[in-house]
């Protein structure tokens, strides 16, 4: 069943991403490799560039800012930890279009931080913060934190405790401590929420679209124009089958780097030898 | 090791004072008092113990000398410098942990080299005594392996080579064997105390297993509900045993209660014996008197007689319950032959005084 589920669309996009454009959509079955050819132009190369860029910034902002958060809610009492969760998944719950439309108050030029910023007299001209790059970094930011933040909360919080009072014991400052054994030891969670950021944040089409204007095409709104506006299905197939195999190789770089922090560089040469 | 400059609270000469001076901790957790008024003192070399029950508040004094507790009163003097002013990390001690804690990301020889890298050893001179300290506990061999592919003796070991190699004025251990299988245990016991003597450290073990007190450490105090309440030799202990519960907590006694008399002890249903205590007369009081203190013998000599009603041979020795009648629990009584006495048999025995203790009974 769970086979079904999750290999279906994947060999149905391989198969798709082989064929080519019929005149008027649709799909004729005529096996090339003209959807690969395509993806090395310029002006895709571009878009994938911009959305492993945005990607980026959005994944790092996320880990500056979501681990001070996470390292705090472990620190919190029981009673405090489970409000200070439930304060960071609760975003999740509303509806994402209606959030997104908040961040478009809040940004406009007659919006909130505008009107508050003129108010105090710090400014005179509105600032254009809505339709820019940074509009949609932002956006994606809020959108995917949750997402950093929980991975590297329960890597935080099954640490054993006695561990940082074993280094302490043995003479490490509290800076020491978190470098030497509380940050390498989180590490695995710190990979998988970059994982979880990155990948949906190169590919989220509506915030570039809300907050960016249209003007920040990102992997994902190229793949949902191929499908629904050029209906050029095979090469939209080519396209999301980049972005799947960056996911499928990020993921077993998490997962090799995870093993290695507890097995050690030792059980790579036996297993290689194997 | 380095001792950090802080005023000693009273000026002392080594050689006199003791290395560990605990004076009047308290400690609560909320409303709970785990520690009442401990006071007691180490000296420089020592192996010493903190026995007792689970919740006597044997860790709470160890995770305070540690730092990683703070007595709600009282001080706890190293050298004559008051420990509880300095973060945990500046303390001078080191500790094992009951879980070993080693770090699971590091290799045997990080791990060893941890607390050395913290106090900014020269990296050859690290390496040099992380190799000796290896070499010590045998772990040579396994210096790259990660923990998780040791066995639990192995993790044992790396863990006290990492407290040791610091070389520090005082090692805590916290219950040090109590992960360990009977038999790697007894190999413990015998390698911790050798290991004491060749380091030249002081030990201060915290455990459960009064075996593993008695037969690793020089002096022992037994704690029981956040109090001291005895501090002796393992010989001591067994034989002048302070109160009923240590008599009852340190091998095997059998207690009869009663009342003290001027020159002894009455205990209803079998008689006054004459052991001499500082109980005042009419209070309530506890005979306790060890199996091998209890002899068999004939009709002439006996006290008492009783029925035998249960034999356990232990292979050297045998134990004899005699059942006495007027006496809620059957007397066990130590002998050295094999069928001396079987199931059924009418035995008549006594009480070698001169060995038995009198202990006030606070709960009579």
């Amino acid at each position: 069943m769970l086979l079904v589920f999750v290999l279906a669309p994947l060999v149905l996009i391989l198969g798709y991403s082989f064929f080519q454009r019929g005149r008027f959509g649709g799909v004729v079955f005529n096996f090339s490799f003209d959807n690969f050819a395509r993806l090395i132009d310029p002006l895709y190369v571009n878009v994938i560039m911009t959305s492993v860029g945005m990607g980026l910034v959005v994944t790092i902002l996320a880990l500056a800012l979501g681990y001070p958060t996470a390292l705090a809610i472990v620190r919190l009492s029981p009673k405090w930890r489970t409000i200070a969760l439930v304060a960071v998944l609760l975003p999740f719950w509303t509806n994402f279009l209606v959030r997104t439309y908040a961040w478009i108050l809040l940004l406009n030029n007659a919006g909130w931080i505008n009107q508050a910023l003129q108010g105090m007299g710090v400014i005179h001209e509105p600032l254009t913060m809505l339709y820019t790059p940074q509009a949609v970094a932002i956006g994606l930011l809020y959108m995917y934190l949750p997402l950093m933040i929980l991975p590297l909360y329960s890597s935080l919080a099954s640490q054993d405790a006695q561990l940082v009072e074993a280094a302490t014991n043995l003479g490490a400052s509290p800076w020491r401590v978190f470098r030497t054994v509380t940050f390498p030891m989180s590490i695995p969670g710190v990979l998988t929420g970059c994982v979880f950021v990155f990948v949906p944040a190169m590919s989220n089409f509506v915030i570039p679209e809300l907050l960016g204007g249209g003007k920040t095409v990102l992997i994902g709104n190229l793949i949902r124009d191929q499908f629904l506006k050029a209906r050029d299905w095979p090469f939209g197939a080519a396209l999301a089958l980049v972005l799947t195999l960056l996911l499928i190789a990020l993921l077993v770089a998490q997962q090799r780097a995870s093993k290695r922090l507890t097995d050690g560089p030792e059980e790579r040469k036996v297993s290689s030898r194997a | 090791m380095t001792i950090p400059a802080v005023t000693p609270v009273t000026p002392v000469t080594r050689s006199a004072a003791p290395l560990l001076d605990i004076q009047g901790v308290n400690h609560s957790y909320g409303s709970v008092a785990a520690l009442k008024d401990i006071s007691l003192s180490i000296a420089d070399n020592e192996f010493f113990a903190l026995l007792g029950p689970s919740g006597c508040g044997k860790t709470t004094l160890l995770r305070s000398i540690a730092g990683f507790e703070t007595p709600t009163h009282g001080a706890i003097l190293l050298d004559g410098v008051d420990l509880t002013t300095l973060p945990a990390h500046k303390r001078p001690v080191n500790m094992m942990f009951q879980s070993y804690a080693l770090f699971p990301h590091m290799s045997v020889e990080k791990n060893v080299a941890y607390g050395l890298e913290s106090e900014g050893v020269p990296r050859a001179e690290s390496r040099r005594r992380v190799g000796e300290i290896l070499e010590i506990v045998g772990l040579t061999d396994m210096a790259q392996r990660r923990p998780a592919k040791l066995s639990g003796g192995q993790r044992q070991r790396v863990a006290l080579a990492r407290a040791i190699v610091k070389r520090p004025r005082l090692l805590l251990l916290d219950e040090p064997l109590s992960a360990l299988d009977r038999k790697v245990r007894a190999e413990m016991q015998l390698e911790l105390k050798r290991m004491q003597h060749e380091v030249g450290m002081t030990f201060v073990v915290v455990t459960h297993d009064q075996e593993e007190a008695m037969s690793m450490a020089d002096r022992i105090a037994v704690l029981n509900q956040g109090r001291v309440e005895q501090l002796d030799t393992p010989l001591g202990l067994y034989s002048r045993p302070a109160t009923r519960f240590v008599a009852s907590f340190i091998g095997s006694a059998n207690l009869f209660d009663g009342r003290a008399t001027t020159d002894g002890i009455d205990v209803p249903g079998l008689g006054t014996f004459a052991v001499p205590s500082e109980l005042p007369s009419g209070s309530s009081a506890t005979l306790v008197v060890r199996p091998e203190d209890v002899v068999l013998v004939g009709p002439s000599e006996a006290t008492m007689s009783g029925i035998v009603v249960d034999t356990f041979f232990l292979g050297g020795s045998s134990t004899v319950s005699i059942e006495v009648p007027g006496q809620e629990h059957p007397i066990n009584c130590t002998v050295h032959a094999a069928n001396v006495a079987s199931y059924g048999d009418r035995v008549g025995l006594k009480f070698d005084l001169p060995r038995c203790v009198v202990v006030a009974n606070p709960g009579g």
